[in-house]
C-alpha cells in the first residue's frame, strides 16, 4: 500500500507539472505576449519592467520556461493587471469562497444524489422511479447558468425568499449578531450551492441507481436471501456496502464538474470566488490571473482524485488487503 | 410569423414524427432494437432530435425573420410572446423564434462537428494504446491523465484569453481537442479485450498489418460503445459551448447561438424572462433527447441475458 | 417406509421472456421426494430445469420474470413451503433448509469477512451474540477442514482459493445444522482434485450431522460416487428416477442411456464418442408428445402424439417412457 501511494503521489505531481508546462506553451502560442499587457492597459513602467525581468520575455522560450517554473516554485504568480496586486493575494481572497461554495454543493450533490439513486433502485420500475428518472434527466441536461438565472428570477426576484448575489448583505452584515452573521452567510450561500448541487445530484442519482441495481442483482444477494436475511438488511447492508464503493470514484469526477460549475454560478450570483475571478480576468486580459486560476483548478482536481483513490483503496477490502497465501 | 414559416414548422414536426415511427418499425425486427425502444423516451428522443435537425437545416424556411434583423427598435423591444412573434422579441427587437432556429444551426452544428473531432481523436488514441500496449499505451494514457486533470472550461478560458478572436472553425477544433479523453479510455478498454480474441490472432497469423487489423477487425466492434459515447458527448459539448458563449468567449454576437442568447437575455430576465427561458429550454430539450437516446442505446447494447437463461 | 423429509409435487415454474418469445416453462410438473439422511442426485443438462427446481424449493426465483404456478406443492415438516408468509419462509432459509451455490467467488460478499458471513446465519436464527457467533464460525471452519481457521475467519473471499471459498459456503450453509442441504453444482467451478475433496467433505458432514443432501449436477461421475438415488431431468420434467446402482446398471429411459453411453470409458476398447443427436429444445417450445422423441432412436407414433407419464419399472425405479410398457419396441428400432 505504501509503494502504491508513493507512486500515485509522484504521478500526481507529474501531472500538475505537465499541466503547468502545457499552459505555459499555450499562452505563448498566442499572438500577444502573455506577460506584458497590451497598450490598452497601461501599467506602471516599474511593474512592467519588473515583469519583464521576472519572466524574461525578451529571451528564448526555453529560458522563459525555466524562469517561469522557478517563479512558480517560489510561489510567485506575478501581478494581476486588473487588480494591481499580486495574483497570490487575489487567489487567497477568492479560493476560500469557492471552497465554501463547492463544498456546500458537494454536500447537496452526494447527500441528495446518493439517496435518490438508492431509492430509485430499491423501487426500480415503479412510478416513483420513473418520475424521479424524468426529473433527474431534466436536471442533468440543463445548462447550469441558465438554471441559476431562472432560480434567481423565481426565488430571488419574484418570491424574495433568498438574496440574489454576493456572500453577505454588505450593508447590514456587520450589524448582525454572531448567529445573525452566520445566518446571513448561509442565506446567501443557499441558492448558488443548491443550484450547483442539484444539477450534480441528478447525475449522481443516475449513477448510483445503476450501481445499486448491479449490487442488488449480484449472486451474493441471492446467497444472503438463502440464509434467511430480511430484505431490508439485504438492501441496507449487503447490497449498499458494495453499491457505495463506485460512488467514491464518482467523487473524483464530481470535482471538475463543480469547478466548472463554479465559474458559471459565481458569475451569475456575483459570488467572489475563483471562478468569477477567472471569468472577469478573461475580459480584462489579465493573463496572470487566468493562468493561476487554471493551474489552481488542476491542482484541486488532481488532489481530489488522489484523495478519492486513497479512500477507495481503504474502503474496498479487495484492494486494501493484497492477496496473501492462497492455499 | 407568416404562413410559410407555420407550414415549415408543421412540416418539421411531421418529419420528426414520421422518422420516429419509421425507426421504431425498423427496430422492431431485432432484439436490440426492441430493447432500445423499450427505454423511456427513446422514441421521443429520436423525434426531438430529428425535429431540431430538420429545423436547423431548413432554417431559412422555418424562420419567419432574419435572425439579426432588428425589427422595430422603438416598439418591438422585449415583447412578450404573441401570434406574430411566438417566442417574443429580445432586447434588440429581434424575433426570438428566428434566432432560435438559426441558433440551432450553430449550436447543433458545433456540437456534432466537435464531437466528430473528439471521437476520431479518441478512437485513434484509444485504439493505438490498446493495440500496441507497452510504451505507446503508457505515453498516451499519461497524456489522457493530464488532459482530464484540467477542467475543460478552464483550458478553454486560457485559450480564449490568449486568442481573443476565435473563429467558429477554431472553436469547433478546440472543443473537439479538449473532449476526447473519455472516449479514448473507452476505446482502449474495448480494444484491450478484443485483441485477445481469436479473430485477431487469426488475422495476425495471416500476416495482416496492425493498421489493417485495427481498422477492419477491431474498430467495427467498438462502434457500439462509440455510438453511445457520441450521443452523450454531443450533449456535453453543447452545454460547454453554451457556457462559453454565455461567458462571451464562444460564439460572438451577432451570430445567434443558444448560449449567447441566454447571455443577451440575462440582463432583462426580470422584465422579459422569455428571452432567457426559451433558449435555455431549447438546450435542455435537445440535451435531454441526447441523454435519453444515449442511455437507451447503452442499455440496448449491454445485452444482458435474461435471468432465466442464466439459471437452468 | 420412512416419511420423506421434502416432498415436491407437480412443481411448475414459468418465466416470462422478452416480448415475442412467449413463456418459458422451465420446470413443468416435477415431483420427487427426499428422505432423511440420503443424498439425492438431480442430473440433467443445461436447459433441463434442474437449477430452477432447486431454487424453487426456497422460493429464490426472481419474481418477475419468473413465478411458481399455483397447484405446485412443496411439503417440508408438514407445511407447504410455497404458501408460507415471508417471515415464516425466512425462518426456514439457512436454518432448516440451506443452500450452496455454484460460483463461490460471486456468491460470497466481497466486502465482508468470511467469518462475518458465516456468523450471520447463527446470529439471525440462533440469536447468538457477535462473540459467540464468531466462535461458532471458527468451529464451522474447522469442521469443513479449513487450515488455520482462527486466522482465516477474518479473511475476505478474494484472499481464498476456489476450494477454500466453497468450504466457506458450506460452513455458512451448515452453521445452523439444517435438515436439508441443497447443493447446486457445488464442484463445477473447481479443479478435479478439489472437486473430490469437496465431495468427500459433503459425505462426511452428512454422516456427522445427519442431514439429507439434494445434489444438483450435470456430471454423472459425481452422481455415481455420491448419490444414493438419482432423478434425471429433461425438458423441465423428471424422466427417470431410481437408486444409483439400478440407474447405472439398467437405465430405462433412452435419454439416460444416451447420457451413460456418452461418457468416455477407460476400460472398454476405444470407439467414437457417442453423442445424443440433436440439441435440447427451448423451454418456450417443448415438443409435443414425449419431449425427447425428436432425439430418441426408438421413437414411434405413440411417442410423437402422447406424452408418457412416469411409469413404474419395479422397486422404486420409474421412467417416463412408453418403452416401459412396450419393451418390444426397443429391438424393433434398434
Amino acid at each position: 500500500m505504501g509503494t502504491w501511494l508513493a507512486r500515485r503521489l509522484i504521478a500526481a505531481v507529474a501531472i500538475v507539472f505537465a499541466v503547468v508546462t502545457l499552459t505555459f506553451f499555450l499562452m505563448h502560442l498566442g499572438p500577444a505576449s502573455p506577460i506584458v499587457p497590451s497598450a490598452e492597459q497601461p501599467l506602471d513602467p516599474d511593474v512592467v519592467a519588473g515583469l519583464r525581468k521576472q519572466f524574461g520575455t525578451d529571451q528564448a522560450l526555453s529560458v522563459q520556461y525555466v524562469r517561469y517554473l522557478t517563479q512558480l516554485a517560489h510561489g510567485n504568480l506575478a501581478v494581476s493587471f486588473s487588480q494591481r496586486r499580486p495574483v497570490t493575494a487575489a487567489l487567497a481572497d477568492a479560493i476560500p469562497n469557492t471552497i465554501v461554495l463547492a463544498g456546500a454543493a458537494l454536500l447537496v450533490d452526494f447527500g441528495l444524489g446518493l439517496l435518490l439513486g438508492i431509492v430509485m433502485a430499491a423501487r426500480a420500475r415503479s412510478r416513483l422511479d420513473a418520475g424521479l428518472g424524468n426529473a433527474t434527466l431534466f436536471l442533468r441536461s440543463v445548462p447550469t447558468f441558465w438554471l441559476a438565472l431562472i432560480v434567481i428570477l423565481v426565488f430571488g426576484e419574484r418570491l424574495h425568499w433568498f438574496p440574489v448575489g454576493g456572500t453577505i448583505d454588505i450593508v447590514r452584515h456587520h450589524s448582525f449578531s454572531f448567529l445573525g452573521r452566520i445566518a446571513d452567510r448561509l442565506w446567501h450561500l443557499a441558492l448558488p450551492a443548491l443550484t450547483l448541487g442539484v444539477v450534480g445530484a441528478a447525475g449522481t442519482a443516475r449513477f448510483q441507481r445503476n450501481a445499486t441495481l448491479d449490487a442488488l442483482s449480484a449472486d451474493y444477494v441471492r446467497t444472503a436471501r438463502a440464509k434467511g436475511v430480511t430484505e431490508r438488511r439485504i438492501v441496507a447492508v449487503h447490497a449498499l456496502r458494495n453499491a457505495l464503493l463506485p460512488a467514491i470514484t464518482l467523487f473524483g469526477l464530481a470535482l471538475p464538474f463543480l469547478l466548472t460549475g463554479a465559474v458559471l454560478i459565481e458569475t451569475v450570483f456575483a459570488w467572489p470566488g475563483m471562478g468569477k475571478l477567472a471569468a472577469d480576468a478573461i475580459f480584462s486580459r489579465d493573463y496572470p490571473v487566468v493562468l493561476a486560476c487554471a493551474i489552481a483548478a488542476s491542482v484541486m482536481v488532481v488532489a481530489g482524485n488522489l484523495a478519492a483513490d486513497v479512500l477507495y483503496a481503504v474502503a474496498d477490502p479487495r484492494i486494501r488487503i493484497t492477496e496473501r497465501d492462497r492455499a | 410569423m407568416n404562413l410559410r414559416a407555420w407550414l415549415a414548422l408543421l412540416g418539421a414536426l411531421g418529419v420528426a414524427w414520421l422518422a420516429a415511427r419509421a425507426a421504431r418499425r425498423r427496430a422492431a425486427g431485432s432484439a436490440g432494437g426492441r430493447r432500445f425502444f423499450a427505454s423511456p423516451f427513446a422514441g421521443l428522443g429520436i423525434g426531438v432530435l430529428t425535429f431540431f435537425a430538420v429545423v436547423a437545416v431548413a432554417a431559412p424556411l422555418v424562420a419567419p425573420f432574419h435572425p439579426d434583423r432588428q425589427l422595430d427598435i422603438i416598439d418591438l423591444v422585449d415583447r412578450a410572446p404573441s401570434w406574430s412573434h411566438p417566442l417574443g422579441t429580445d432586447l434588440y427587437s429581434r424575433d426570438l423564434w428566428s434566432r432560435l432556429v438559426y441558433g440551432a444551426r450553430v449550436s447543433l452544428g458545433i456540437g456534432a462537428l466537435a464531437m466528430a473531432v473528439a471521437l476520431t481523436l479518441g478512437a485513434a488514441v484509444g485504439a493505438a494504446a490498446g493495440y500496441f500496449r507497452r510504451a505507446t499505451d503508457v505515453v498516451l494514457m499519461r497524456l489522457v491523465d493530464v488532459g482530464i486533470a484540467m477542467p475543460r472550461l478552464f483550458l478553454l478560458i486560457v485559450a480564449a484569453s490568449v486568442w481573443q478572436h476565435v473563429s467558429l472553425g477554431a472553436l469547433i477544433l478546440i472543443l473537439g481537442v479538449t473532449g476526447w479523453f473519455g472516449t479514448s479510455r473507452l476505446v482502449r478498454a474495448e480494444v484491450l479485450s478484443l485483441r485477445e480474441r481469436d479473430f485477431v490472432t487469426a488475422a495476425r497469423a495471416l500476416g495482416a498489418r496492425p493498421g489493417r487489423i485495427i481498422f477492419r477487425h477491431v474498430l467495427p466492434n467498438v462502434a457500439s460503445p462509440l455510438l453511445v459515447s457520441a450521443a452523450l458527448g454531443i450533449g456535453n459539448v453543447m452545454l460547454t459551448e453554451a457556457a462559453l458563449s454565455f461567458l462571451g468567449i464562444g460564439v460572438r454576437p451577432p451570430t445567434a447561438s443558444w448560449g449567447n442568447m441566454i447571455a443577451d437575455g440575462a440582463g432583462q430576465i426580470v422584465g422579459a424572462p422569455w428571452t432567457t427561458l426559451f433558449p435555455g429550454l431549447a438546450i435542455a430539450l435537445v440535451v435531454m433527447a441526447l441523454n435519453a437516446t444515449g442511455d437507451a442505446l447503452r442499455d440496448a447494447l449491454a445485452a444482458r441475458p435474461s435471468s432465466y437463461e442464466e439459471e437452468t | 417406509m420412512t416419511e420423506p423429509l421434502l416432498r415436491v409435487r407437480d412443481l411448475r415454474t414459468y418465466f416470462v421472456t422478452e416480448r415475442g418469445s412467449g413463456t418459458a416453462r422451465a420446470v413443468d410438473g416435477v415431483s420427487f421426494e427426499l428422505y432423511p439422511g440420503e443424498t439425492l442426485g438431480i442430473v440433467g443438462e443445461s436447459g433441463s430445469g434442474k437449477t430452477v427446481t432447486s431454487l424453487s424449493v426456497l422460493r429464490l426465483i426472481p419474481e418477475p420474470p419468473g413465478h411458481i404456478r399455483p397447484g405446485s406443492y412443496i411439503e417440508f415438516e408438514g407445511r407447504n413451503l410455497l404458501t408460507l408468509s415471508p417471515p415464516e419462509l425466512r425462518a426456514i432459509r439457512g436454518n432448516r433448509i440451506a443452500m450452496v451455490f455454484q460460483e463461490p467467488m460471486t456468491s460470497l460478499n466481497p466486502v465482508f469477512s468470511v467469518g462475518d458471513q458465516i456468523a450471520e446465519a447463527a446470529i439471525i436464527h440462533q440469536g447468538l451474540s457477535r462473540k459467540a457467533a464468531r466462535a461458532r464460525a471458527i468451529e464451522m471452519l474447522t469442521l469443513v477442514g479449513m487450515p488455520d481457521p482462527a486466522e482465516r475467519v477474518d479473511h475476505y473471499p478474494h484472499q481464498l482459493s476456489g476450494g477454500m471459498r466453497q468450504r466457506v459456503m458450506i460452513a455458512m450453509a451448515l452453521v445452523c445444522h439444517p435438515k436439508v442441504l441443497i447443493a447446486d453444482e457445488p464442484t463445477t467451478a473447481l479443479d478435479v482434485t478439489i472437486q473430490a475433496q469437496i465431495l468427500e467433505l459433503l459425505e462426511r458432514l452428512q454422516r456427522e450431522l445427519g442431514m439429507a443432501i439434494m445434489l444438483i449436477t450435470h456430471d454423472l461421475g459425481v452422481v455415481a460416487g455420491t448419490a444414493d438415488r438419482v432423478v434425471v431431468m429433461y425438458a423441465g420434467q423428471v424422466v427417470e428416477t431410481a437408486s444409483t446402482t439400478e440407474l447405472f446398471a439398467r437405465p430405462r429411459h433412452p435419454y439416460t442411456e444416451g447420457l451413460l453411453a456418452a461418457v468416455p470409458r477407460v476400460d472398454t476398447p476405444r470407439e467414437q464418442l457417442r453423442a445424443i443427436p440433436g440439441s435440447v429444445p427451448a423451454a418456450t417450445d417443448w415438443p409435443g408428445g414425449c419431449r425427447f422423441h425428436p432425439r430418441c432412436p426408438y421413437a414411434w407414433d405413440k411417442c410423437r402424439t402422447s406424452e408418457p407419464p412416469l411409469l413404474d419399472a419395479g422397486s422404486g425405479h420409474q421412467a417416463r417412457c412408453w418403452l416401459v410398457t412396450e419393451p418390444a419396441r426397443r429391438s424393433a428400432s434398434a
